[in-house]
């Protein structure tokens, strides 16, 4: 191993430069961000209802705004890996939807349910895998992919169960999904829920994979020079992506002991907005797991709320609307604010 | 005609930043002539255009047209007052057909207000003829030849009454009877009173089409030679003629093992059998013309790029064809041509940055927090004296000089036994670019094989134990140290052994 030993002083003999590990105060590194307000915004939304929304502080509120919001909590947790890269995966929906038709057709046809579950998840894999494919070793856009497998498997999901569903599954497996937690008024999946938020967070904020994932996002062509290996990560993510949403499709089957090929229809869009609405770089390169969650169950807390309040679902889906657009100027303001502030600046620094 | 010639630049400068793209250029275009334009690279001959062109403003000096002080805001206003500029990558709008791409922006209207098609139609087919290279004008511009599509902008230029057309480096992706097709266009512009001006780096050719020729050395005016009475010998000392190895404080090092073998790469018209290696200690430099494949090559080596055949081993492992990460392992580093693309992530902090390489080797249990970068981000932004208060600073923030010394800081950390460095210096500060220098010297004095690849003389025969030029994809010249001088250097770049090429005298 050679030996880099440049000892600065030999040559320059410059005063040992002082590095701060931060160039701003906490308080504006921890509050000044998308994840804080939206986390505010979650904080403040549950305190206001709790007052004012006849029956929210409720066990059972909870227990069905969680277990409503089950599905796009638990697949927005490796997309949120894939558009931190700068890709997107728009399948995850339809992957619930196929997942849950494989399963549901295994059972029916007499596999042991455990068996049936793992097909189900596998089914959902094989569409990562295909995905992956195609966005890294074809080349194609992951937009165009996604959706291309978007409509594809929902309508493979659609065609292999035609007009039937199947509703046969072993009722204390299925109540048992939805049963709570312990003694607590949150529903088991929540515990799922919970492991797995920890798994992609420690992966993306705590891996050098999760490094990679940023570098990738940041600049493809700097993360394949640093040795990132761009495209297997890519393909993993799109694996990850499709196993975790071919789980979701089993959980989903069991917990409305129902499979049928519009199982998970649209919730792609509504785990994006999540996402988005999280403060997660739509360009890739900027976002936490904690956010992406943050973003999520904001929506799912507005949406329990208006419902209690008996406001319609399309006033919801305005709302949410509203909020989305409005994180995302927001954060497009801001970030243009302090890069006029900082052209400002070294302008003044240029010209003296 | 008046007596004042063309086009007349008198001490013009410009500046970015700190960085001096021309000191003083002085350039005078007489109608009916055809003007070279040679220089190094980044001696300014394309920062002089982009003036003429009027995509730059320039800070100072004269700039006449026909007698008349010009002062050109926009490319619309170098356009309008007759300037057309051909680019070696034509700019022609794809989807548009060849009569579109001429007419762009000044389409003739029927009275009843629609386009006149047959008109453009006709227009283009008497331009195309009258330059000798009929081309269909209803062909889309997307399938033309880069040949063709440079012909289509000439007759675009003419059809607007350009008086003066500057041709930057028009043969550099042209084929022998291309280059002498385009060669035949230029005399007949010239023979129809226009003024050409014509960059190129192929003496042969200036030679034969020129009339004059001007060099131009660190953006300032060399001189100004009648073609019929000099010689290219001249031409190379006018080019690099400087002493500056003073400049560069390069380490007396003994060479010992070879570190980096290349054997026999080739990727199929991109470069070809080529061999080399570097030993411990040795800083080895590609020297060459921009666009003659070294870069390409380096990449390949490190395995950004694929290659087709040949072996990469660096100690005497084999080195797995793209995979940069093996390479990495091995004990290669890569301190990419542009640092904004592919050294850094300009959104990232300088931290990020620097230990971005090294992250597997931070990590502990497969795991990386912040904290375990930060002593390496530390010690590297310390040793290079990087500018900036914090290591959270984003590196857009920060100088070009600083960070490059960021690049070269993340893979001075991956401790390499073989470091690639392309174009290390470019578009950097003076001072920066001293300490640059000093750095590879003292990293070689350790022992670490260094591969330089530069397109400034000077900086290759002040820091080179040995020269490989490359030229049009092979190393066409391996020159020792002792034995490199700027005209051998800058000949065996520009003639290959046995330069072949047929110029229509």
């Amino acid at each position: 191993m050679s030996q880099t030993t440049l000892a600065p002083s030999a040559s320059s003999p410059a005063p040992e430069r002082q590095y701060l590990k931060h160039g701003k105060p906490l308080w504006r590194r921890g509050l000044l961000r998308t994840e804080s307000a939206i986390i505010l915004a979650v904080v403040l939304l549950v305190v206001i209802a709790t007052f004012t929304v006849p029956f929210f502080a409720q066990p059972y509120t909870y227990q069905t705004m969680i277990l409503n919001a089950a599905p796009v909590l638990l697949m927005l947790l490796p997309v949120t890996l894939i558009i931190i890269t700068g890709d997107i995966d728009l399948s995850v929906g339809s992957v619930l939807g196929f997942s849950s038709a494989i399963f549901g057709l295994a059972f029916q046809a007499g596999v042991p349910i455990g068996v049936a579950a793992v097909l189900g998840v596998l089914a959902g894999g094989l569409v990562g895998v295909l995905n992956g494919v195609l966005v890294t070793i074809v080349g194609l856009p992951s937009l165009a992919v996604t959706i291309g497998t978007l409509a594809l498997f929902r309508g493979i999901a659609v065609g292999l169960l035609g007009t039937t569903s199947i509703t046969t599954f072993p009722t204390d497996i299925t109540r048992a999904m939805t049963a709570p937690l312990g003694g607590l008024p949150v529903p088991v999946v929540t515990l799922a829920i919970v492991i797995l938020a920890l798994v992609f967070g420690a992966l993306l904020h705590f891996t050098p994979f999760g490094r990679g994932v940023f570098a990738i996002g940041l600049s493809p062509e700097n993360a394949a020079f640093s040795g990132v290996r761009v495209n297997r990560t890519r393909l993993i993510l799109f694996v990850m992506s499709s196993l975790v949403a071919g789980a979701t499709g089993v959980y989903f089957t069991l917990q409305y002991s129902n499979a049928i090929g519009t199982n998970g229809l649209g919730f792609e869009l509504q785990v994006v907005t999540a996402i988005v609405l999280g403060g997660v770089s739509i360009w890739g390169g900027k976002g936490t797991i904690l956010g992406a969650l943050a973003g999520g169950v904001l929506i799912a807390a507005l949406n329990k709320t208006l419902q209690l309040a008996g406001i319609g679902s399309d006033t919801i889906s305005i709302v949410t609307g509203v909020a989305l657009i409005f994180s995302v100027v927001v954060a497009s303001v801001a970030g243009f604010i302090s890069r006029r502030r900082r052209s400002k600046a070294t302008a003044v620094a240029v010209g003296t | 005609m008046t007596d004042a010639p063309l086009l007349q630049l008198t001490g013009v400068s410009k500046s970015f930043g700190a960085v001096a793209a021309l000191v003083r250029a002085d350039l005078t275009l007489e109608a009916g002539s055809i003007h070279a334009l040679v220089g190094e690279n980044g001696a300014g001959k394309s920062t002089l255009v982009k003036i003429v062109g009027g995509l730059y403003q320039r800070d100072g000096g004269e700039f006449t047209l026909e007698g008349r002080s010009v002062d050109f805001h926009s490319t619309r206003d170098a356009k309008e007052a007759g300037i057309a500029v051909i680019y070696q990558e034509p700019t022609l709008f794809p989807d548009f057909t060849v009569a579109e791409n001429i007419f762009v922006g000044r389409q003739p209207y029927t009275k009843l207000g629609l386009l006149d098609r047959a008109r453009m139609r006709r227009e283009t087919r008497e331009l195309t003829q009258r330059l000798g290279v009929p081309i269909d004008p209803d062909r889309e511009a997307r399938g033309l030849s880069i040949a063709d599509q440079q012909v289509v902008e000439i007759a675009k230029s003419i059809s607007v009454g350009a008086k003066v057309i500057i041709m930057d480096e028009p043969t550099a992706a042209l084929s022998g009877v291309e280059v002498d097709r385009l060669m035949g266009i230029a005399r007949q512009l010239r023979d129809e009173g226009k003024g050409l001006i014509f960059i190129s780096h192929r003496f042969d050719e200036v030679f034969a089409l020129c009339d004059r020729i001007t060099v131009m050395r660190d953006g300032t005016y060399i001189a100004t030679n009648t073609t019929s009475e000099t010689t290219e010998d001249t031409i190379i000392r006018q080019m690099v003629g400087r002493s500056v190895e003073n400049l560069f404080p390069k380490q007396e090092t003994t060479a010992g093992a070879p570190v980096l073998e290349v054997d026999d790469l080739t990727s199929v018209g991109v470069f070809e059998n080529v061999s080399f290696s570097v030993r411990a200690g040795e800083i080895v430099c590609f020297a060459g013309l921009v666009g003659a494949g070294r870069s390409e090559i380096a990449r390949a080596v490190f395995g950004v790029d694929r290659y087709d055949s040949g072996s990469v081993r660096v100690g005497g492992s084999a080195v797995p064809a793209k995979n940069p990460a093996a390479a990495m392992r091995l004990g290669m580093g890569f301190v990419p041509e542009d640092r904004r693309k592919q050294g850094l992530a300009m959104e990232a902090g300088v931290q990020s940055n620097i230990t971005l390489a090294i992250r597997d080797r931070l990590s502990k249990f497969g795991f990386i927090t912040a904290s375990m970068e930060e002593p390496s981000a530390r010690t590297w932004a310390t040793r290079l004296q990087v500018k900036t208060h914090a290591l959270d600073t984003e590196a857009s923030m920060l100088s070009g000089g600083n960070q490059q010394k960021v690049v070269l800081g993340k893979w001075l950390a991956t401790q390499p036994k073989i470091l690639i460095v392309d174009e290390p210096t470019r578009g950097i500060d003076v001072g920066t670019k001293s300490e640059v220098h000093r750095l590879l010297s003292e990293l070689a004095a350790t022992g670490v094989a260094v591969l330089m690849i530069s397109s400034e003389l000077p900086e290759v025969l002040g820091m080179a134990d040995r020269v490989l030029v490359v030229r049009e994809g092979r190393i066409t010249a391996e020159i020792a140290r002792a034995d490199a001088t700027p005209e051998n250097v800058m000949y065996a770049a520009t003639h290959a052994a046995g330069d072949d090429r047929e110029t229509a005298a």
